[in-house]
């Protein structure tokens, strides 16, 4: 008996906007002037708070941190067409999206500095960072079920990951629960090209990462990630989807790691910088600035007239870590659980005497 | 009031629970129509139907990483892992991120959620099916760790973990489900998380266990009782984490003799913190060491080896008189 083909998959690619600026008319997003605006900030915002970041680390006045320069595209984008209803749940190289949800930058140089104060703030359902990779996958999942239970129609949840994550088991759980319940859930793959040392082919045999999804049932596009243009499409359509209770889909947005992956890395042991400057050629910043002049909405003077703007504003933040030396060092104590017990309480204050004694003897 | 075993009592709390509270959702493997493999999901999809009472893919990580993102968009999840064999695989989540959720943000999230995890020996299954693997969930800061001994006191312990605002692991002695009844009151009853039990006063000797241990302890207890007139205090301590220290140290200041009853391998196990924490503060009263009885550091038999691996009363009493006999 012949071979019956039971099944038939394709992963299309978009891209709006080429590295030289070049719009693909037909695919243009209706975005205002502000919109583009808004988000042409937060990148930049993003990149100049994440070099003046580095610079810090290597002075000794901030934490280890994994940098996010190259790589504001897919998470301000995304985040810019998500709803205040909608949950923002990243991994740790959304700094551009947790900026648009709101997030002060003073609050990411805080955590980073080891003060879990900074991960209270404001932006409206935008969960901290998560360093366990492709874990909080599964907390998108759940947060969209709960949402989809209780009736939020306009509430759906974005997770962020990178390419390494797709290798992991909870990464497949997520993109499996989120199938068969149908969540609006919705999957933004940063692949940067690398987990550390090891590079994008060797991580999975995969032509797309965007595939991964297929399996699951799960619809997927791979995205131009240096095209903000290209990610906010794909972001929308997934989340009006997600709204409209059409279930999750995945977004696979290619872009690069043009840093270490973190303060401690040092990545000319195992990648050629030749790789590196043929990335910053697509630089997003630099694409997304082209646009914006060709519409009329931007040139020189109001480029000059940003980065003061924003040269102040990261000031400001640095200023604020370093104002911050007064937290109570018993805060873990304080937090660990819901309640009060004696024999936790009993620790306290055992840490405090000696805390006390150490400051005395 | 109805005579119901562990497994009557555990459904009772969850379907009262689930009446009284529209958040509260029960997911795991199989605990739909089929009503869990101990049937304590019984019946609660007829009741609530598939979006409260959700059959979930097989996948352990993948049911407590969801469950921690239903407890942050505001529901109670109750999640089941099938057995505790296999629930090593939530670990992760578990660890990394239940926990922790409110220390990383110092309250503006938390993950008040419970996992039932069906846990130790006793039921003669295959492997991987009859461990008592309490060490690892008990020693993570965040979690609470609630154990079981009998009917009434699992569904008043299951309704206060529903309502706990931490995540809780609530370790179910499979053994204890359908071994005995209990009278269990139709209107709601509570205890306290966090707090031990004194089941008898005595003077001579403190007993401690928890689940399971409890019914082969207070076996021994009633036998030394018996043959001695010896005066025992039996603790039943109900929660593992967070270690109810005071009640433990009040009841060793009085008696100054004791045996700790483990189900689990003896190495790092609860009994030789128990034994820590009462040397910490009851030293100068003892007068004699405190005993362990506890299971082996081998991997846990299964069927024909386990009642022999098992700790039994007959090891328990030998330990009390030992400890009593100490001059």
């Amino acid at each position: 008996m012949p071979l019956i083909p039971l099944a038939h998959f394709e992963i299309n690619r978009l891209q709006i906007l080429d590295e030289h600026g070049n719009l693909d008319e037909s695919l243009e997003p209706q975005l205002s002037p502000e919109q583009l605006l808004r988000l042409y900030r937060v990148m930049w915002l993003a990149r100049e708070g994440d070099q003046r970041m580095l610079k810090l680390q290597r002075q000794g006045r901030v934490g280890t941190f994994g940098p996010t320069t190259g790589q504001e595209a897919p998470p301000a984008a995304t985040a810019l067409a998500m709803t205040e209803r909608d949950w923002f749940v990243g991994a740790f190289r959304e700094l551009s999206g947790m900026l648009m949800r709101g997030m002060p930058l003073a609050s990411h140089y805080l955590f980073h500095n080891g003060w879990e104060e900074g991960n209270v703030f404001d932006a409206p359902r935008t969960l901290p960072i998560s360093i366990i990779v492709g874990a909080q996958t599964l907390h998108a999942v759940g947060l969209a079920y709960a949402a989809k239970m209780r009736g939020e129609r306009d509430a759906a949840a974005v997770t962020f990951f990178g390419d390494g994550a797709t290798s992991e088991g909870d990464f497949h759980e997520a993109l499996n629960f989120a199938g068969v319940w149908q969540a609006p859930v919705v999957f933004v793959c940063q692949n940067n090209q690398w987990a550390i040392s090891i590079p994008r082919r060797r991580q999975t045999r995969a032509e797309t990462l965007a595939q991964k999804a297929i399996a699951h049932g799960v619809p997927a596009i791979q995205v131009d990630g240096n095209d903000p243009l290209a990610v906010y499409s794909a972001a929308k359509e997934a989340l009006d989807r997600a709204h409209a209770g059409g279930g999750p889909t995945l977004i696979e947005a290619v872009t690069y790691r043009l840093m270490m992956h973190t303060t401690s890395d040092d990545p000319t042991r195992y990648r050629e910088e030749t790789e590196v400057a043929e990335w910053w050629k697509r630089d997003p910043l630099v694409r997304f600035r082209k646009y914006l002049e060709r519409k009329g909405l931007w040139n020189d003077e109001r480029q000059a007239a940003l980065e003061e703007e924003i040269r102040r504003e990261v000031e400001e933040a640095v200023r604020t870590l370093e104002a911050a030396t007064g937290f109570p060092l018993d805060a873990p104590f304080e937090h660990v659980l819901g309640t009060k017990h004696e024999a936790i309480e009993r620790q306290r204050a055992e840490f405090l005497a000696a805390r006390r004694e150490e400051r005395h003897g | 009031m109805a005579k119901l075993n562990m497994v009557q009592a555990l459904n009772l709390a969850l379907r009262q629970e689930m009446e009284r509270d529209q958040s509260v959702v029960v997911l795991g493997e199989d605990v739909g129509r089929d009503g869990g493999v101990f049937r304590v999901t019984d019946g609660l999809l007829d009741q609530f139907g598939e979006a409260r009472v959700i059959d979930t893919p097989l996948a352990e990580s993948g049911i407590l990483g969801t469950s921690i993102g239903m407890a942050l968009g505001g529901l109670r999840p109750v999640a089941e892992m099938q057995f505790c064999g296999f629930s090593y695989l939530m670990l992760p989540q578990l660890e990394g991120h239940a926990s922790r959720y409110r220390s990383r943000t110092h309250g503006r999230y938390t993950v008040p959620l419970v996992v039932r995890v069906p846990y130790g020996g006793g039921v003669r299954a295959l492997e991987h099916h009859s461990e008592a693997p309490e060490t690892f969930y008990a020693r993570i800061p965040g979690v609470k760790v609630v154990v079981p001994s009998g009917p009434r006191n699992a569904r008043a312990l299951l309704v206060s973990a529903i309502r706990d605002p931490d995540p809780v692991v609530f370790l179910e002695p499979k053994r204890s489900y359908r071994a005995f009844r209990e009278e269990v009151p139709e209107e709601e009853e509570t205890l306290p998380i966090g707090r031990a039990q004194v089941v008898t006063d005595g003077t001579d000797l403190t007993l401690v266990s928890w689940g399971a241990m409890m019914r082969p302890a207070l076996q021994a207890a009633e036998a030394v009782r018996q043959r001695r007139g010896a005066s025992l205090e039996v603790l039943d301590l109900l929660t593992l984490a967070p270690l109810d220290v005071a009640t433990l140290v009040a009841s060793f200041r009085k008696t100054g003799r004791g045996v700790v009853v483990q189900e689990g391998p003896r190495t790092l196990g609860p009994a030789a913190e128990i034994i820590a924490r009462v040397n910490d503060d009851a030293l100068s009263f003892l007068e004699a060491p405190i005993r362990r009885v506890t299971g082996w550091d081998v991997v846990t038999p299964y069927f024909q080896r386990e009642e022999a691996y098992l700790p039994s009363a007959e090891r328990i009493e030998r330990a009390i008189e030992e400890t009593l006999d100490d001059k």
